[in-house]
C-alpha cells in the first residue's frame, strides 16, 4: 500500500486529520479500492466523522488489488506528522504513506524543502470497519452553505458553549444556544440567530423542525471546510435522529454524523413543571422512545440500556449521554468490550465520586484530629529549629 | 549616559563594571541558558562567562564578549562568583524588559569582590533601580573536556531548519537520538515515542547545511529531558553548530544576534545517555 499526496493536497489532508483529532481519540485508516477512508467516532459514540478521498486525490495510488488493509492508531499520534500546519504549507513539499505487509507500522514520510525528510512510522492495531449507519437522501431537510456563512454564525457563540439548537422553517433558520438546566437558563446568555434562506446555497425543508446538537463536531468540520472552501451541507429530519454534515468535492468527500437530542428532552426542558421530579422524567425517557431511536446496533442497545439507568441530573461530568445517540453499524466485538468497559467506567465514577464523597464526611472527626495533631507536630518541629 | 552619574571614586571600589545601554543583550542570552537557579559567572578581560549546569550531564555558557558592553572594567585577572540566575533575569527585566523600539533598560553591573553583592543600576525612561543580589562561593564547572581536535563529526545548520524539527520532536520519546554520518542518512534526529518512531532526515547538500564534516557513522542517545532547554538558545539563534567527539559527548554551538546585530555565543555540552552499538 502506497500513497503519495503533493502540494495543497497534503495540507487537505492534515487538516482532515486535525478535523478528525477533534472527535474520537482513535483514527481508522480503512484502504478501499476506490480510496482511502479515514474514521473516527467520539467516546460517547455520539459523533462519527469520516473522510473518503479518492484515488485521485493522490498522486500515486498503489496497493495489491483486492488486499484490503485496516487498521486503527491513536489520532494524537498522526497528528504529530502533521503537527504545524502553518509551516506544513510553507515546507513539505510531498506525504507518503506506505504500509508493507511484513511491518506493523505505517511509514508516513514528508519531504519537505531543502531535502529535510520527515519519517514516522507509526505503531498500529487491527480492526474491524467502522461505519455508521445514515441516510442522507432520506432526510427532509437538506441545507448547504458555503463554509463562511457558518463560521461567522458560530462565532456568535461562546467558546465554551457545547450545545446549539437549530430550528427551521420554509424560509428562515435559527440558532440558539441550548441550555441544559432550567436554572442554568437564568444565568446563561441566551444567543439566538436567523438566518434567512437566501444566504444558503441550497435551502430545502420539508419539515419543520428543531434539532439541538454539539457544537463541538460541526467546528471540527468548519476548520476543514474554511480552509479548502469547500461548502457544507446539512441533512436532517425530526429531533432524535442522527444530523449529517457534509463536505464534498470530486475528489473527497466528509461526512460527520452527530446524534441530536431526543424530544423528549427539548419537552423537559422547555417544561417547567416537570422540574420538580427530575429522576422520573429521565426513567420514562428510558423506556418509551428511546428504543425506537436505536435502530441498528445490538451493542449500543445493550450497553446503551445500562447507561440510561443513570439518573439523569447528576450528568455533570459531561453532555447528557443518554439523550445522544449515533447509530453505529458492526464494530466489533472487541469494541463493544470497550465499550462496555468505558460506560462502566462511566458510570461507576458518579458513585464513587458519591462514596467518596460520604467517605470523607463520615470519618471526620478522627481526620480532623489527626490532621491537627499532623500538622501541630510540623509546627513544633520547625519552631524548635528556628529555637 | 545616564548612568556615569556615579562618582570615581565609588567606582574605584569595585572590582569588576560592566554597563549595557541595552540590558536586552545580557538578559536575552542569560535567557538562553535559564534551566537551573545556579549560575557561575566568569570574568576576564574578554569578556563574561556565565554557566548553567544540570546532572553533571549538561552544561551551558553563555559568552558575551566584552565589547558588547559600552564600559567593561575588570581590576584582577579573573572574577568569579555564582549567583540565582532566576533572580537575576528578574532584576535585570525588573522594568518589564519592553521590547518597543527606542524604549531600552539600561544597565550598570558592579561587583566589589568576594563576599559582595552583586548590584545593578537599572535605569529606564529616568528612573533608576538598584539591585542588589547576594552572591555565592562560586563553584568549578565540569570541565567536559570537549577538544576541537577530538571532534568526529561536525555540521553547521541554518537555526531555522533545526527550530522546526525541535519544535516538532515527539517529547513521548525519552531520548533524542543524533545520527552523524559521511553516508546517508548525514545527519538524523531520531525519537522513538509512544506512538512508534520518527526521524528527521538532513542531507549534506541541502541549503540549510553551512558545513558538513563528518568523517565517521556515529549514533548517539542524548537524554531529552537533558536537551530540552537548548531549544530556548535555538530560538534565538541564527546557525547552530552540531559536532560529537569520539566518546560520544554533543557540543552545541549557537551563534546568537542581538538587537545591535553583534554575535554572541551560546553553547550546550551533553553527555551521551548509553553506548549504541553502530548497525
Amino acid at each position: 500500500m502506497d500513497y503519495v499526496a503533493t502540494g495543497g493536497n497534503v495540507k487537505v489532508l492534515a487538516k482532515a486529520i486535525h478535523s478528525l483529532s477533534r472527535i474520537g481519540d482513535e483514527l481508522y485508516f480503512e484502504h478501499q479500492d476506490d480510496g482511502l477512508a479515514l474514521r473516527t467516532v467520539n467516546s460517547s459514540r455520539s459523533a462519527f466523522a469520516s473522510f473518503f478521498l479518492s484515488p485521485l486525490f493522490f498522486q500515486r495510488f498503489h496497493t495489491c488489488p483486492g488486499h484490503t488493509f485496516r487498521c486503527k492508531m491513536p489520532v494524537k499520534s498522526v497528528q504529530s506528522v502533521f503537527k504545524s500546519l502553518s509551516s506544513l504549507e510553507k515546507t513539505v513539499e510531498k506525504c507518503r504513506i506506505e504500509w508493507k505487509p511484513e511491518r506493523s507500522q505505517l511509514t508516513f514520510t514528508l519531504h519537505c524543502k531543502h531535502g529535510l525528510l520527515k519519517t514516522h512510522n507509526l505503531s498500529f492495531q487491527d480492526c474491524e470497519s467502522l461505519q455508521a449507519v445514515f441516510d442522507k437522501e432520506g432526510c427532509p431537510n437538506v441545507l448547504r452553505a458555503q463554509p463562511r456563512l457558518l463560521v461567522d454564525t458560530v462565532l456568535n457563540f461562546p467558546p465554551s458553549l457545547e450545545e446549539v439548537t437549530v430550528s427551521v422553517s420554509g424560509d428562515r433558520m435559527w440558532l440558539k444556544n441550548h441550555v441544559e438546566d432550567k436554572t442554568d437558563q437564568f444565568k446563561a446568555m441566551m444567543t439566538e440567530l436567523c438566518l434567512s434562506s437566501e444566504e444558503f446555497d441550497h435551502f430545502s425543508v420539508s419539515l419543520q423542525t428543531s434539532i439541538t446538537f454539539c457544537l463541538k463536531e460541526l467546528r471540527g468540520l468548519l476548520v476543514f471546510a474554511e480552509s479548502t472552501g469547500l461548502p457544507i451541507s446539512v441533512f436532517f429530519d425530526d429531533p432524535g435522529r442522527p444530523v449529517v454534515l457534509s463536505v464534498s468535492d470530486s475528489v473527497l468527500e466528509a461526512n460527520f454524523v452527530l446524534a441530536t437530542l431526543s424530544e423528549d428532552a427539548h419537552q423537559n426542558n422547555n417544561n417547567n413543571s416537570k422540574r420538580a421530579s427530575p429522576p422520573t422524567p429521565a426513567d420514562d425517557f428510558m423506556c418509551d422512545d428511546m428504543d425506537s431511536y436505536l435502530i441498528a446496533m445490538e451493542t449500543s442497545e445493550i450497553a446503551g440500556a445500562s447507561s440510561q439507568k443513570e439518573p439523569q441530573p447528576s450528568s455533570s461530568h459531561g453532555p447528557p449521554m443518554p439523550n445522544h445517540r449515533v447509530f453505529l453499524d458492526s464494530v466489533m466485538e472487541e469494541q463493544q468490550q470497550e465499550r462496555d468497559e468505558e460506560e462502566d467506567l462511566e458510570r461507576p465514577p458518579n458513585k464513587k465520586f458519591r462514596s467518596l464523597f460520604f467517605g470523607s464526611v463520615s470519618p471526620t472527626p478522627s481526620q480532623v484530629a489527626n490532621q491537627t495533631t499532623h500538622s501541630q507536630d510540623v509546627l513544633a518541629s520547625d519552631s524548635e529549629d528556628e529555637g | 549616559m545616564p548612568l556615569s552619574t556615579q562618582s570615581q571614586q565609588e567606582d574605584q571600589q569595585y572590582v569588576l563594571v560592566a554597563t549595557l545601554d541595552n540590558v536586552r543583550n545580557l538578559s536575552n542570552i542569560l535567557k538562553a541558558i535559564t534551566f537551573k537557579d545556579h549560575a557561575i559567572f566568569n570574568a576576564t578581560q574578554n569578556g563574561l562567562k556565565v554557566t548553567v549546569e544540570d546532572s553533571k550531564c549538561l552544561q551551558a555558557n553563555a559568552f558575551i564578549q566584552a565589547d558588547i558592553f559600552q564600559e567593561f572594567v575588570i581590576k584582577e585577572d579573573s572574577v568569579g562568583f555564582q549567583v540565582n540566575l532566576t533572580v537575576l533575569l528578574d532584576c535585570l527585566t525588573i522594568f518589564g524588559g519592553s521590547t518597543v523600539p527606542g524604549v531600552t533598560t539600561a544597565l550598570r553591573m558592579c561587583y566589589s569582590g568576594y563576599g559582595f553583592p552583586l548590584t545593578l543600576f537599572l535605569e529606564e525612561g529616568g528612573v533608576v533601580t538598584v539591585c542588589k543580589i547576594n552572591t555565592q562561593e562560586p563553584e568549578e564547572p565540569i570541565d567536559f573536556d570537549f577538544c576541537s581536535t577530538n571532534v568526529t563529526n561536525k555540521v553547521i545548520l541554518q537555526s531555522d531548519s533545526l527550530r522546526e524539527a525541535f519544535s516538532e520532536l515527539d517529547m513521548t520519546s525519552e531520548i533524542l537520538q543524533i545520527t552523524m554520518s559521511p553516508s546517508e542518512p548525514f545527519f538524523r534526529l531520531s525519537t522513538f515515542g509512544n506512538s512508534g518512531n520518527a526521524h528527521y532526515d538532513y542531507p549534506k547538500d541541502s541549503d540549510m547545511m553551512e558545513l558538513f564534516q563528518c568523517t565517521k557513522t556515529q549514533t548517539n542517545r542524548y537524554k531529552m529531558s537533558l536537551l530540552k532547554p537548548s531549544t530556548k538558545a535555538l530560538a534565538l539563534s541564527c546557525k547552530v553548530s552540531v559536532r560529537t567527539d569520539s566518546r560520544g559527548f554533543l557540543s552545541l554551538q549557537y551563534l546568537v544576534r542581538n538587537d545591535d546585530g553583534q554575535i554572541c555565543f551560546v553553547e550546550y555540552y551533553c553527555s551521551p545517555d548509553e553506548e549504541v552499538n553502530d548497525e
